[in-house]
């Protein structure tokens, strides 16, 4: 039995109500195990917002605000300004949203910060729906899912938050998956140390939402990334990287048959999803100069 | 002691900010705050105002910035107008409910639709529930002693809500009138040091704000924050005192004109106060036992106070610059009726809407007509109709 008094560690406390098997879990201890103490961490009421806590009881070691949906970074922009005038310029101040709050709602005010090359970091963990509210589509939503609002398959394809984040030539932004820990945390720190506005983009799997058993979500974020569902690559200072390379992508169809959220798509649109996923990574490695 | 200059109603806001020692700035231009905008942006470029300026894409993150801005411990700014500040509704209720004293210029302006750039208080009146003081202004001097003194009242203790200094579109914001301006150390030495005395965020002794809450407290969190707004008439009391003693200029939450042997009075609020007064001297003159009642405070509202002053009057007009549908009459003259007892005759009037001037013609018309008013519940006047209002515009079809 663990025993929390006397093994608890990190910055992210034990027993937080998230599901079994939640890969925000994974993320957010990461993410502050690499960013330490002097952080400050602005949450959207999404599902991160379980790791603030409820009512007097925080969820985690570090100052934060859990602002509204739309708002996280005009927020972190704010508090950011707020410690610089008082000297405070060592403070890592972290948004933490999902991609409803990122990529829709949010987009706007994490658009402001990107402009005005505010010194924030922001972090979307990318569960590809409105989970909290209880799998609703979102526009980072994969062309094919069910969600409860895309309950025939989502129609179209994903906003693709990187190229929004690289067309405001913001220093640092990455794509970042628990399919490799190592690199995700690494990627983190290089977040944190730039001088600027930086974004991560995590792929963050959901067996609730995704419909596969708790036990598999490092195997499915594998599976994303081996088939280039999820691409993993860098852009720093204009320059892309590619960090995983493929001879060839693994069939799409062995990263949908792990999930029921795909159940729907038939052969004729996998094959078209197929090919996007293809086109989607010869595309990257175009702009990486690679091909 | 201090120095006159020569301010129009939004510079007189941005030289009040200023004087306070705001530190972080962030707003959005929408008419007629404008000018306050790219005021405090020149200031701080200029090296005037040691403060970071962030030029925000939205009121909604304007209002955002300012919140997570004075969280950190020091005063943030901003300000708005209108449609602006019905974006920042959301994070008005944030600001207030996190106990976050932020003082911001509301330059009033009619909400869409139709589109108006023109002075209303429709915009401040849809947020009267919002949790913030409302302090309106008759003048341009009122406007920095309002800003000056709202920091004092907000950031009280006892009262930690915040507040707006609502003033009136063009009337006021574009209107130049002499000005006093106190000394820096004057101002320095009422305004004091902002300190964060209830929730803040330091990485050095980490809290997390603002979480999911239960229904086991929140009524209590409630509770406290009505709490502030009764607090908040005792501390305007005695910050309105204070300033008076310092700077000569006496301001209460509810201020009588010739009202102590009145039989009918108009009660108003913001810059149409002033007319009213001249036409309360208007028909003295003629006879007529008239007085004008202009509220200052809007929220906390001064019912007590507003009693004393309507005491002798038999008869209450109450001049709304905004509509209040489907209600039994406007926001001031729920207030108003709801204050007073069953005994006296109190009309809701409306008029002044989108920039329609608050004629002498107006004021005296309403007052004429509670003189000669016989029901004991009479229907809301539209004051200032023109024409026939339901025949506006003639559609002409397939021409």
């Amino acid at each position: 039995m663990f025993d929390i008094v006397k093994e608890a560690s990190g910055l992210v406390s034990h027993g937080v109500s998230a599901c079994a098997g939640c890969g925000l879990e994974l993320i957010i201890r990461n993410v502050l195990g690499v960013l330490g103490e002097d952080t400050t961490i602005v949450i959207p009421p999404g599902c991160s917002a379980l790791f603030c806590g409820y009512g007097p009881n925080a969820g985690m070691r570090v100052s934060g605000l859990q602002g509204n949906l739309e708002n996280t970074a005009a927020y972190a922009a704010g508090i950011k300004a707020g410690y610089a005038m008082q000297g405070n310029h060592h403070t890592t101040v972290l948004g933490f949203a999902g991609d409803g709050a990122t990529v829709d709602i949010g987009i706007q005010s994490l658009s402001g910060v990107m402009e005005r090359r505010d010194k924030v970091m922001y972090i979307c963990y990318d569960n590809e729906a409105y989970m909290n509210t209880g799998i609703q589509g979102s526009s980072s939503s994969p062309v094919g899912a069910w969600t409860t609002t895309t309950p025939g398959g989502k129609p179209t394809r994903r906003k693709d938050l990187l190229r929004i984040a690289m067309a405001h030539d913001i220093p640092y932004c990455a794509s970042a998956s628990l399919a490799n820990i190592p690199d995700l945390r690494k990627k983190v720190q290089k977040a944190k140390d730039t001088d600027g506005p930086s974004l991560l983009h995590i792929h963050c799997p959901c067996p609730t939402g995704w419909r596969y058993h708790p036990s598999k979500t490092i195997e499915v974020a594998k599976s994303a990334v081996q088939s280039g569902a999820w691409l993993l690559y860098e852009y720093c200072d204009g320059n892309i990287t590619v960090n995983t390379k493929f001879k060839e992508l693994k069939p799409i169809e062995v990263y949908f048959s792990l999930q029921g959220r795909f159940k729907g798509v038939n052969d004729e649109g996998m094959a078209e999803i197929q090919q996007q996923v293809k086109s989607q990574y010869e595309a990257l490695l175009a702009l990486a100069g690679l091909e | 002691m201090g120095h006159y200059k020569m301010l129009d109603g939004n510079y007189a806001a941005v030289e009040a900010l200023k004087m306070a020692g705001v530190k972080v700035i962030s707003a959005y231009p929408i008419t007629p705050q404008s000018s306050i905008s790219e005021k405090l942006a020149e200031l701080v470029d200029e090296g005037e105002l040691n403060a970071k300026y962030i030029r925000v894409e939205s009121e909604h993150t304007a209002m955002s910035c300012a919140v997570g801005a004075q969280l950190t411990g020091v005063r943030a700014a901003t300000a708005t107008s209108s449609v602006g500040l019905a974006l920042m509704h959301e994070v008005l209720n944030v600001a207030a409910g996190l106990r976050v004293p932020l003082v911001m210029p509301v330059v009033n302006r009619s909400l869409a639709s139709p589109w108006s750039l023109w002075c209303d208080h429709q915009d401040t009146m849809a947020e009267r529930d919002s949790g913030w003081i409302q302090l309106y202004c008759e003048n341009v001097q009122d406007v920095f002693d309002s800003v000056i003194m709202a920091y004092r009242i907000a950031e009280h203790p006892d009262v930690l809500t915040p507040a707006m200094v609502c003033l009136d579109g063009f009337f006021l914001s574009h209107s130049m009138q002499k000005v006093l301006v106190p000394e820096q150390e004057e101002i320095d030495r009422f305004v004091g040091e902002y300190k964060a005395v209830n929730l803040r965020l330091d990485p050095k002794d980490p809290i997390l704000i603002n979480n999911l809450t239960s229904p086991d407290e929140i009524t209590e969190m409630k509770y406290q924050q009505a709490a502030g707004f009764r607090n908040a008439k005792r501390v305007m009391g005695e910050v309105f005192q204070e300033f008076a003693e310092l700077f000569g200029r006496k301001k209460s939450v509810v201020e009588g004109y010739r009202t102590d042997d009145a039989d009918a009075v108009i009660v108003t609020l913001g810059s149409m106060s002033g007319t009213a007064k001249y036409v309360v001297n208007h028909m003295r003159e003629k006879g007529y036992k008239v007085g004008a009642a202009k509220v200052v405070s809007f929220r906390p509202f001064p019912y007590e106070e507003l009693r004393r002053v309507l005491e002798n009057a038999a008869k209450v007009a109450v001049l709304d610059r905004t509509t209040g549908f489907g209600a039994q009459g406007a926001p001031l003259w729920l207030e108003v009726k709801s204050a007073l007892d069953g005994c006296k005759l109190v009309k809701s009037y409306i008029g002044g809407l989108a920039g329609r001037d608050v004629s002498m013609w107006s004021i005296e018309n309403a007052l004429m007509d509670i003189m000669e008013e016989r029901s004991a519940k009479p229907d809301t006047k539209w004051i200032d109709l023109q024409g026939d209002p339901m025949n506006l515009r003639q559609v002409l079809m397939n021409v």
